[in-house]
């Protein structure tokens, strides 16, 4: 019986569990966290309100089939090695919190694997952005999901993309003051990217339409064009100061305001964890505007055996990561593209891309934002590295420009200033950029000793 | 007299800064920039501890020495911008276990003779040297002149004070020479043509391919490397602190994966683990069998490490001659052609020596360093390439 990995339990990998199990292989799924569900159904099992859930009857279907075929679960499993060979793929996961003890080691082999090693959300530097009380809007929404609680009593939201509204709803949910939500791109462009084709947009525009008037029941003002281009406070957030943009994402002089406030949710849209999928060789499409594992339609990647689903191939939402990851699952397995079993995850797919593309039209990270910066303004935050010196190393290759600088090589190994990094390496007129902020052979944390282990007992090495 | 020098690691920098000094009109060609690739994955040990006596002892003497003037120099003035080369002279200690003692002694009287300091150490000096260390070892010896440099800052300081002496910088690809065979006139690039006198070929692991587009033949071949960088930690490794079986990989030939443990403290707090030999062409995909290998012997010498993490990991391809011997001085078959080239796991040590073979050779400029050894002419470097 053919035996699928799935890496990763958010919505694309959760389907595509469902999509292998129905094509009859054996399927073993991995994930970190210490729950199924991913960012999208981030929950705590007792203090998840399930206002702030959405479509979990769906969630529930899924764990129910996973349960239901015989999938292996591995929760609380980080995977630190992916490699593919001839012979299949191996994951090597290690189960357990990285500091405590007990730590336990699992291989697993498998005869194909699907990623779906989702996005992080990003959020771009902004002067003052280190202050306590600034957070991502990604954490700022898991706080509440998870946890039932606010990142502060007054929270200025701030960033692009339709997510906003749900970070913006759920932080008003669990008792915030949302002062504003303030979305980045403008009207013109929202309208170029939403609105042409509305049709395709179907459920998407629908929920887009209903946290709309959620954001007006709770009275949330909710301005396009506009960001938050300086955060203000001395030991902690006290306010910010928001302005008008152009096109571009450059602040209109004479626009600023201040806006007084406790808390900062910024989000800029995701980045995409590619480590796992270029670990197995996997090709990568894009720039550091936006940067994908390159897949088919059946989801396959330029490696074989090596499927790719969900955030990791584009921007999309829930319900393309759901459709991509039937998909994949699916094929991994052995079925076939045009089995009529697939007809509604290969339409649903055709459909959600299309929004992904206009998701980017609207939404993507436009050039002008590092004009807000000061040069002072430290853009990694592990190594404390400011915009002046990457941009004085800018003339110089990646690789040598982190060394030098340092930018990049703290806890976090550039996961979170990564893009913003090689925006202002490119502004600067840098050399044209690499995956070299993506690439990471160390996918997660592993102790010395859980390696040394391997030397003593792994047959391969 | 005009000097085209492709590459910008460490070699090509410290070329175009020896020649440029020395009144050459110097254009430095890099299909990527400055410390773009082998100098910038690799360690930056100046060592002296692992060359058994022979030529590349005597030429890591002298450039160890030379280093320390080098490092001062370029740090001295320093414009705003330039990284520092770090230099350190935080000294080396190579350890035996059980066994090992007396092959490392004898290792030990050998240098001696060559003028290498190896200084034995009893088990109380070692303890309050390296109070971490696991108390199975064997045998201890010192060696005060092992140094590092950042390599990645040292390779861009070298060539930002080559390009205020006067040299350029042009970012291209070699494709090709100018000139008749068997006598080069300059290089054809994807930047187009650039003339001129003497071409000196430091593309390192790429040196061999970058010859063969020259007219010339030259086999070098790259050897892969993995290096392991853990999570900041409290200071518990003091000094470079080597596993005496490295200086049994250093000059084997074999294929099969060989690790030879090196463990020693950043100024960030993290500690490096190298590094691992291996011959795989320039295959990327080093699985975990290296770093598996290199973090069981970093335990068993700092018993420690095994509750610390691992936050990365990277690898580079050490360029190396059949018989492990840097390649430094005119091609035998095409003039105006001079390899800097060869150096396998020490070329940063070795830059500055080589750097002034290199002058010796295209200027005329005297050098007390012996080039003969070195030489592109000997048997064994052109029949496989
Ligand atoms: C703040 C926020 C709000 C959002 N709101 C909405 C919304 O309202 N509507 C909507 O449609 N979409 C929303 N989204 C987007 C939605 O969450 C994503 O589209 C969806 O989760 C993508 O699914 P995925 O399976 O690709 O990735 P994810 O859900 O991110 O799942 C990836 C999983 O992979 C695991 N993983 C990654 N690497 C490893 C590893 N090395 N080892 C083990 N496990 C690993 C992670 O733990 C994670 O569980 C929101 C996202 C965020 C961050
Ligand atoms: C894991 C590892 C650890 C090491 N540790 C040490 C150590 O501790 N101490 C030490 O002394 N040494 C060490 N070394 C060895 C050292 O890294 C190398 O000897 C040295 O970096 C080689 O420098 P180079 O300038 O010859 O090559 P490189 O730095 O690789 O430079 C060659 C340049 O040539 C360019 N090039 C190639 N082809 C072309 C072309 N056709 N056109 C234009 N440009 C071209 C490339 O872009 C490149 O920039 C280590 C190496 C490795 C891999």
């Amino acid at each position: 019986m053919r035996h699928v990995a799935i890496l990763g339990g958010g919505p694309a990998g959760l389907a595509a569990a469902q999509g292998a199990l129905a094509a009859g292989a054996r399927v073993s799924l991995i994930d970190e966290g210490d729950r199924l569900g991913g960012q999208f159904w981030r929950h705590h099992e007792r203090l998840t309100d399930p206002r702030l859930q959405h479509a979990w009857h769906r969630f529930e279907r899924l764990r129910g089939a996973l349960a239901g075929g015989g999938a292996q679960v591995l929760v609380g499993a980080s995977v630190w090695s992916a490699e593919a060979s001839v012979d299949g793929v191996r994951l090597r996961a290690v189960v357990g919190d990285a500091d405590g003890d007990g730590r336990s080691a699992i291989d697993v082999d498998a005869d194909a694997v699907v990623v779906a090693t989702g996005a992080h959300d990003l959020a771009l530097p902004v002067p003052g952005w280190t202050l306590p009380g600034v957070t991502t809007a990604g954490a700022a929404q898991a706080l509440a999901k998870r946890d039932g609680v606010a990142v502060g009593r007054r929270t200025v939201v701030s960033g692009s993309g339709p997510f906003l509204l749900p970070v913006a709803h759920s932080l008003a949910l669990v008792g915030s003051h949302v002062v504003g939500v303030h979305e980045t791109s403008r009207m013109p462009a929202l309208a170029g990217g939403w609105l042409p084709r509305p049709w395709e947009l179907a459920g998407k525009a629908g929920e887009f339409v209903g946290y709309v008037g959620a954001l007006a029941r709770h009275r949330i003002p909710y301005r396009t064009g506009s960001a938050v281009v300086r955060v203000l406070g001395r030991d902690r957030v006290e306010g910010v100061v928001v302005a008008r943009l152009d096109a571009d994402w450059r602040p209109m002089p004479g626009t600023e305001r201040e806006v007084a406030c406790d808390a900062v949710a910024l989000g800029h849209g995701f980045t995409p964890r590619l480590e796992a999928a270029l670990a197995l060789g996997c090709a990568i499409d894009g720039d550091h505007r936006g940067r994908f594992v390159a897949v088919d339609d059946a989801q396959r990647t330029s490696v074989a055996g090596v499927f790719a689903a969900g955030e990791v191939t584009g921007i999309g939402g829930a319900d393309a990561a759901l459709a991509e990851g039937a998909v994949a699952g699916f094929v991994a397995a052995g079925g076939a593209l045009d089995d009529p079993r697939l007809r509604g995850p290969v339409a649903a797919r055709r459909r959600t891309h299309a929004f992904a593309t206009r998701l980017e039209r609207a939404h993507g990270i436009r050039p002008g934002w590092t004009s807000w910066l000061d040069d002072d303004t430290i853009v990694c935050r592990c190594e404390a590295v400011t915009r002046r010196a990457v941009a004085e190393r800018a003339d110089v290759p990646l690789r040598a420009m982190r060394l030098a600088t340092r930018a990049g090589l703290g806890p976090c190994q550039g996961r979170t200033c990564g893009r913003a990094v090689e925006a202002i390496v490119a502004e600067s007129g840098g050399a044209a950029a690499s995956v070299g902020f993506d690439r990471r052979p160390v996918l997660a944390p592993v102790r010395i000793g859980e390696l040394a282990a391997l030397a003593d007992t792994d047959p391969r090495t | 007299m005009r000097v085209v020098v492709i590459g910008a690691g460490i070699m090509g920098a410290a070329c175009a800064l020896a020649l440029a000094e020395r009144g050459a009109e110097v254009v430095v060609v890099d299909r990527v920039g400055v410390a773009g690739e082998t100098s910038s994955r690799c360690e930056g040990n100046l060592l002296v501890s692992d060359k058994a006596p022979g030529p590349e002892a005597d030429l890591a003497i002298a450039s160890n020495a030379m280093w320390r003037d080098l490092a001062e120099r370029l740090d001295a003035d320093r414009p705003a911008g330039q990284p520092a080369t770090e230099f350190e002279a935080k000294g080396g200690i190579v350890v035996a276990f059980a066994g090992g003692e007396a092959a490392l002694e004898r290792f030990a009287d050998a240098q001696r003779a060559t003028g290498i300091r190896a200084e034995a150490m009893d088990a109380a000096a070692l303890a309050i040297a390296e109070p971490f260390l696991s108390p199975e070892v064997a045998r201890a010896i010192r060696y005060p002149d092992d140094a590092q440099v950042q390599p990645s800052n040292a390779t861009q300081a070298l060539l930002a004070t080559a390009l205020r002496h006067g040299a350029r910088l042009v970012i291209a690809e070699v494709t090709g020479g100018l000139g008749r065979p068997g006598r080069l006139a300059g290089v054809r690039t994807t930047a187009g043509p650039i003339a001129a006198d003497v071409v000196v070929d430091c593309a390192g692991p790429w040196s061999g391919e970058v010859a063969a587009r020259l007219g010339a033949r030259l086999d070098i071949r790259p050897r892969r490397g993995v290096i392991l960088v853990t999570t900041p930690m409290p200071q518990r490794v003091f000094h470079k602190v080597y596993d005496s079986d490295y200086v049994g990989a250093v000059g084997s030939g074999d294929a099969a994966l060989q690790t030879s443990t090196v463990v020693e403290s950043t100024p960030g707090g993290t500690v490096l683990i190298g590094s691992s030999r291996e011959r795989v062409g320039f295959d990327e995909r080093t699985g975990v069998a290296p770093a598996a290998a290199m973090a069981a012997k970093a335990v068993r010498l700092f018993p420690f490490l095994e509750h610390t993490t691992l936050l990365r990991s990277y690898f580079g391809f050490r360029p190396y001659a059949p018989d492990h011997l840097p390649v430094i001085g005119p091609d035998p078959e095409v003039a105006g052609l001079v390899h800097a080239t060869g150096h396998e796991g020490a070329g940063i040590g070795l830059a500055p020596a080589t750097a002034e073979l290199v002058a010796h050779a295209v200027l005329g400029t005297p050098t007390a360093l012996d080039p003969r050894p070195f030489l592109p002419s000997r048997r064994g470097l052109r029949e496989t390439a």
